[in-house]
């Protein structure tokens, strides 16, 4: 599925100071009854987001209007548990287009690629600052740079390099995804599979 | 070159290396089941391209089915259209499809081995997180994202970088009523629930060699709760004898060939892994989980480990205990609990069965506790009725329900109430994944047997009559 290709972002972040945010909290079971890719940022976080009867459970960051940016911020080891890619489509659909930590599982990562959210892995030390930065202001300002492949913290300058392979990388960049590749290479696949049996 | 066990089976499925990029790798059997499909088959539809190899993929309704009245219609219309949608889309591209109520119906993680489609040294994949439960067979099998449904449907492979290697080695013998599900909690309380991230597992060691064909299953399972891609046993006799003579495992000389090939999926003596972990069997004893993730676990006569000793945030570690209304310091021991849950892929095998009726045999399920056991196939619950089980579980005051994921995920009717416990054997403990609210205590099926008939945490070894040596 075609997405926004990913360049440079400058904007606000959410803060979500908490570990292991598995993608049950994400997005829970019980929303997974679709078979269209629709409306999944409406129940981001539901059951942290919303009492029992739906009303807004008003501590709760998303809740907060002061809170607002494209990119979110969790704790260490984001995105365990389910596979299922729906967490990334609610992150998405949600108007996240970036999520920073200092730890993600690898399903979610990969599947956040796959989508065109940008999962961005910074050191543990740097995670803090900016968990800090926007505890001091909440209108601070952070950039996502895909190219320089860097984060940065604007208001003081600090930046840090992170990690992705060449390929992820022109594929963000492009809005591409990986069926077009395998698409592309299907004489190849299929000389492959004659030497595999079933 | 010294290969292990994983590098065998990987690089051998390697269609082409993209450079400073993944593997395209080559899928050998692909499972789908009725909700992280949908958008796949979409995509298809929206690309106007075919499933390039539908004799590959087998579809089976599991998550959102009800487990009980499967003969009716399925009330829930969103579940019902989710259903109707797989159906229609296995019909379409000539998938084969075992719906509701199909002889070969169940947990995709249960029927994949019992039908033969689980081979040695194949790569399976599936939507869904426990497809390394396959990784018992000697398979490289883990869960992906529905953008990789999609892949694999249109073109048989993914792209994913290879991960770094790890071996768990466990020696020495299991004490009594300590069960493979006990030996993963205690690696995955060992490690944590990122322990293993960015590896795939091979598990070496007594311990794995003298596990049966389930208990292996039920370990490999697992490996995804500690963040591995995926675990994986050496196959063995055991493995053969298991999947001989199954509908989809090869037959006659292509048997033999097959085997040749099997033969040569070991790690190789000498070789190197990223990484290396040794426990010993003597150390584990019946495992519990306290906490809201799966590596939030202690033997079940230990206590509720103090924040101060906890590696990672403490205020995440209070509020885990704060949503299971427990206390640092707590014993587990002789909590009272309300639900039951026996089931899921982890542990709805005729081997969990066999456990659970071996405690509650003879006895009562305790007034205070609503039990829920639901097989993890129909062929399972076959096996169940063949062998005396059910005699035995109703004689004790317990039903059996029909096949399905059930309350591991709640996403059917099988949720436990908000604020209630329930022992489970499934696989998970997050907040909320038995039912908004819900409680879960992960432990093996002999535990939950011993919380069902006494209505609280109990060491199933204080009613187990061992035989003496």
């Amino acid at each position: 599925m075609a997405y926004d290709k990913f360049k440079i972002l400058s904007t606000t972040a959410v803060p979500l100071p908490i570990e292991n945010v598995d993608t049950d909290q994400i997005i829970p079971a019980r929303f997974l009854k679709a078979t269209e890719r629709k409306g999944f940022g409406d129940n981001l976080f539901r059951d942290w987001r919303y009492h029992p009867d739906n009303t807004p459970k008003e501590q709760f960051v998303l809740n907060n209007p002061i809170y607002k940016g494209k990119i979110l911020v969790g704790g260490k080891n984001f995105g365990s548990g389910s596979s299922r890619e729906h967490a990334a489509w609610a992150i998405y659909d949600y108007g996240f287009r970036c999520v920073v930590s200092s730890f993600f599982a690898d399903i979610f990562r990969g599947n956040c690629m796959n989508i065109g959210v940008l999962p961005v892995q910074v050191s543990p030390e740097f995670l803090i600052k900016i968990f800090e930065a926007i505890e001091v202001d909440p209108n601070t300002e952070f950039e996502v740079n895909l190219p320089e492949q860097t984060f940065t913290i604007k208001s003081t300058g600090e930046k840090e390099s992170f990690e992705i392979n060449d390929y992820k990388k022109e594929n963000l960049l492009n809005g591409f995804d990986d069926i077009d590749y395998l698409l592309n290479i299907k004489n190849e696949i299929e000389s492959f599979a004659k030497g595999t049996p079933l | 070159m010294k290969k292990t066990l994983f590098d065998k089976v990987w690089d051998s499925h390697v269609v082409k290396k993209v450079l400073n990029g993944p593997d395209v790798l080559f899928i050998d059997r692909h499972l789908v089941h009725e909700v992280t499909s949908p958008v796949a088959f979409l995509g298809l539809k929206n690309r106007n391209i075919k499933v390039l190899y539908p004799e590959r993929t087998f579809a089976t309704a599991d998550h959102n089915t009800p487990t009980i009245n499967q003969h009716l219609p399925v009330k829930d219309p969103l579940s019902a259209n989710q259903l109707k949608a797989l159906e229609q889309n296995a019909k379409e591209h000539q998938i084969p499809y075992w719906g509701l109520g199909h002889e070969k119906n169940g947990i995709v993680h249960v029927i994949g081995p019992e039908n033969g489609i689980t081979l040695p040294g194949a790569t399976i994949v599936c939507g869904d997180s426990h497809t390394s439960t396959h990784g018992a067979f000697g398979a490289i099998a883990f869960g992906i994202g529905t953008s990789e449904v999609e892949m694999v449907l249109a073109s048989q492979c993914i792209m994913q970088p290879k991960p770094k290697s790890m071996r768990i080695t466990i020696n020495g013998t299991l004490n009594s009523a300590v069960t493979p599900k006990d030996v993963a909690l205690y690696i995955i309380s060992k490690l944590s629930t990122s322990g293993a991230t960015g590896y795939f597992v091979e598990y070496a060691g007594d311990v794995f060699r003298q596990m049966s064909m389930e208990g292996r299953m039920t370990v490999c399972n697992l490996s995804i709760e500690m963040g591995a891609r995926g675990g994986m046993i050496a196959p063995d006799k055991k493995t053969f004898d298991y999947i001989k003579d199954r509908e989809f495992t090869p037959k006659g000389l292509d048997w033999d060939k097959a085997m040749n090939y099997w033969n040569t999926l070991y790690t190789d003596d000498n070789s190197v892994f990223d990484h290396e972990v040794t426990f010993n069997g003597e150390d584990i004893e019946p495992m519990i989980t306290y906490g809201t993730n799966p590596g939030m676990g202690i033997g079940i006569s230990g206590g509720i480990p103090k924040s101060d000793a906890i590696k990672g945030g403490a205020a995440t570690y209070k509020k885990s205990l704060q949503y299971m209304n427990f206390e640092e310091g707590d014993n587990m021991l002789g909590k009272e609990i309300d639900f039951v849950f026996l089931g899921s892929c982890t542990n709805g095998r005729i081997e969990d069965f066999r456990a659970f009726a071996s405690l509650v045999k003879g006895r009562r399920k305790a007034n205070n506790v609503t039990a829920w056991l639901v097989p993890g196939s129909h062929k399972v619950e076959d096996a169940i009725k063949k062998e005396g089980l059910l005699d035995i579980l109703n004689e004790a005051g317990f039903e059996l329900r029909e096949p399905g994921c059930s309350a591991c995920l709640a996403m059917n009717d099988d949720k436990i109430p908000a604020g209630k416990y329930a022992v489970s054997t499934s696989n998970r403990n997050f907040e909320g994944r038995q039912g908004p609210g819900a409680r879960t205590l992960l432990a093996s099926p002999l535990v939950a047997a011993a919380a069902a008939v006494t209505g609280r945490v109990t060491d199933p070894r204080e009613l187990m009559i061992f035989e003496t040596a």
